[in-house]
């Protein structure tokens, strides 16, 4: 009966917990989707992003002690500020070079990324300023500050990232574009100009899931986004290229299966060392057997 | 270390020749056959791991064991097969690096294959596992006929460097005799425009197999290579730069020339090792354990620059670059 009660409560913890690392692989998802879609750019340097923006929000949070909503806006701004730059110093001029040459630019501009953080900020890992060990009682699940803040963040990103995605003139015009670019283009709307936002947005949430990322893992190395790239990638694919709400629900969905596969009613639980290789096998079937996605419909790809 | 140690240099000649042989693995399948493939250095690591656990664990003799790992390598060429047909060749490559990354997460969590600390590991925590006690005499047999010939300059790596050079030697001239025939002229039709020659009668799909069979060999046999050359590996041996180590030997020497790719090993080789001795301002303020990250820096922006600047490398040619599709 205890046992049982114990199970009930672990489910909702492990729910809880994919329902975080799903919101946190639902924005950088979503930024990787609408670049792939729009600016042909499969980004392979996407977890680089990530990472950068868990050591922005280390230098202000730890070392300059600001607050952590600062520390929030401040990593945002600087992941969105390096994607903007990426894109006018490197990746404008050179659109348009074939989908595996970009890739292969954006596996270099990943190493660059990666070990200039190795090289700058050490291989120690490193942790937040939080208290690791306080526990807060939400009545169905007990969760850590760090945990409480990216839950907190995790529901006012998402929704807010979907109404924008919905209503804004912006939001619509970037899925009218990942949708079909031809019939935007004669629409009137400047596709190439639109490359601008596209890195804004995907630079901010990268920002954003890696501070969140590094917040959930309770410390981190420059390895943190690299080590979820291949989970992103899936999110992409999951959700139908270019496909910003697949992307959203892509991501929630991942994010809750990786952790519920671990509960031990489920077939005794994947023991968790083996939850990427779900993420692995889940990807190269899906990109098989549906490389269009869950929600996308089948056209020539 | 000494700029100037010989024995060093003839370890970065090894290395940059198992590194050639992987380049002309990927060569097979990129630059010949058109297919992308991101997780190259799965063929490496599958053979290496198949060879050293039949000879750990089942006392197979260690030229059957390379056989079988060679083997290993081409069934999983055939398997990538399946993919290769189906994904254009965007998809193509993150289904291959996953596929590449998974074999490393599952030999470095398996208990069979020892887990994270690799070969060793392979009896248990134990035992000390090995699986060059074969390949020791051999080795130093040849040592001894080479230090008559050359003398003292002959050392283990010696042999293993000229082992490895003329293995690549050999194949590159064979591979180039292949691109020249009918088979290899077809190859390039494929690539080029696969609708075109099919409707030529040309089995496409078959073609795109040998390609990934030739690749596996070649790739199998520079991961067993690899393992003799180091004695003992472990899953972290085979990260997904390595593919990228074989890209960039290519872009290098020059994406579609066949003979170029020991020019590009041989750069790559310097470029790697080079880092090492560069102890000028303001390389001087990395110190040497943080070396290792200063190398893929700079490979990684080697890469960026050569792509965006002449990804035709040195000597190719621009109107013949499939990267441009």
């Amino acid at each position: 009966m205890l046992n049982e009660w114990h199970m009930g409560s672990l489910l909702l913890q492990l729910i809880y917990n994919g329902l975080v690392e799903g919101a946190i692989l639902a924005l950088t998802g979503l930024g990787a989707t609408l670049v792939w879609g729009i600016q042909r750019v499969a980004n392979f340097a996407h977890g680089d992003y990530m990472t950068l923006g868990a050591y922005v929000a280390f230098l202000l949070d730890v070392t300059w002690s600001t607050n952590p909503v600062v520390a929030a806006i401040g990593t945002v701004v600087a992941t969105a500020a390096l994607a903007v730059g990426l894109h006018f110093i490197l990746l404008r001029p050179l659109r348009g070079r074939g989908l595996v040459a970009l890739s292969l630019i954006t596996v270099g501009l990943g190493l660059v990324l990666r070990n200039a953080l190795f090289l700058v900020a050490g291989s120690q890992p490193r942790q937040y300023a939080f208290n690791q060990t306080a526990v807060i009682d939400l009545g169905f699940v007990r969760v850590a500050p760090a945990e409480l803040w990216t839950g907190i963040a995790a529901i006012t990103a998402v929704p807010a990232v979907a109404a924008m995605l919905a209503w804004t003139p912006l939001g619509k015009t970037m899925r009218a574009v990942a949708d079909n670019r031809d019939l935007a283009e004669i629409s009137g709307i400047d596709t190439d100009g639109i490359g601008l936002y596209v890195w804004i947005v995907a630079g901010a949430l990268a920002g954003l899931g890696g501070a969140m990322l590094a917040l959930v893992q309770g410390t981190f190395d420059p390895n943190l986004g690299f080590n979820v790239l291949f989970l992103i990638l899936t999110v992409v694919v999951l959700g139908g290229i270019g496909n910003a709400f697949g992307a959203l629900l892509g991501g929630l969905v991942l994010g809750v299966v990786m952790e519920v596969s671990t509960w031990p009613p489920f077939f005794g639980g994947v023991p968790t060392q083996y939850q990427p290789v779900v993420g692995f096998v889940v990807l190269i079937l899906l990109l098989m057997f549906r490389p269009q996605g869950i929600l996308g419909r089948a056209r020539v790809l | 270390m000494d700029i100037l140690n010989p024995a060093f240099w003839v370890f970065v000649g090894v290395v940059a020749g198992i590194y050639g042989l992987l380049a002309l693995a990927l060569y097979v399948q990129f630059s010949m056959a058109g297919l992308p493939n991101f997780g190259h250095v799965a063929f490496m690591a599958l053979a290496a791991y198949t060879m050293a656990l039949l000879v750990i664990r089942a006392d197979v003799a260690l030229v059957w064991a390379g056989v079988a790992g060679i083997a290993a390598a081409v069934a999983l060429g055939l398997l990538l097969g399946i993919p290769s047909v189906r994904l254009r060749a965007n998809y193509l490559a993150i289904a291959t690096v996953a596929g590449s990354e998974m074999i490393r997460y599952l030999s470095t969590n398996l208990n069979l294959t020892g887990g994270a600390v690799g070969s060793v590991g392979m009896l248990g925590p134990t035992h000390f596992a090995t699986y060059t006690n074969a390949w020791q005499p051999f080795i130093e047999s040849i040592t001894a006929a080479l230090r008559h010939a050359v003398g003292s300059v002959a050392t283990t790596d010696f042999s293993m460097f000229c082992l490895v050079w003329v293995t690549l030697g050999l194949l590159l001239m064979l591979f180039r005799r292949l691109e020249r025939s009918p088979w290899g002229r077809v190859m390039k039709a494929i690539r080029e425009d696969e609708e075109a020659a099919a409707s030529l009668g040309k089995h496409v799909e078959a073609y795109k197999l040998q390609a990934l069979v030739l690749g596996g060999i070649v790739g199998g046999l520079a991961g067993i290579l690899w393992a003799l050359e180091i004695g003992v590996f472990s899953p972290d041996d085979f990260q997904p730069t390595l593919t990228f180590y074989a890209y960039l030997i290519l872009i290098l020497g020059g994406m579609n020339r066949v003979w170029a790719i020991p020019v590009g090993a041989v750069l790559f080789g310097v470029l790697y090792s080079g880092t090492r001795f560069l102890s000028f301002f303001p390389l001087s303020l990395v110190d040497t354990g943080e070396r290792a990250y200063l190398r893929l820096l700079i490979v990684g922006l080697v890469l960026v620059l050569l792509m965006a600047v002449r990804p035709q490398g040195m000597f190719g040619k621009r109107e013949e670059l499939l990267l441009e599709k």
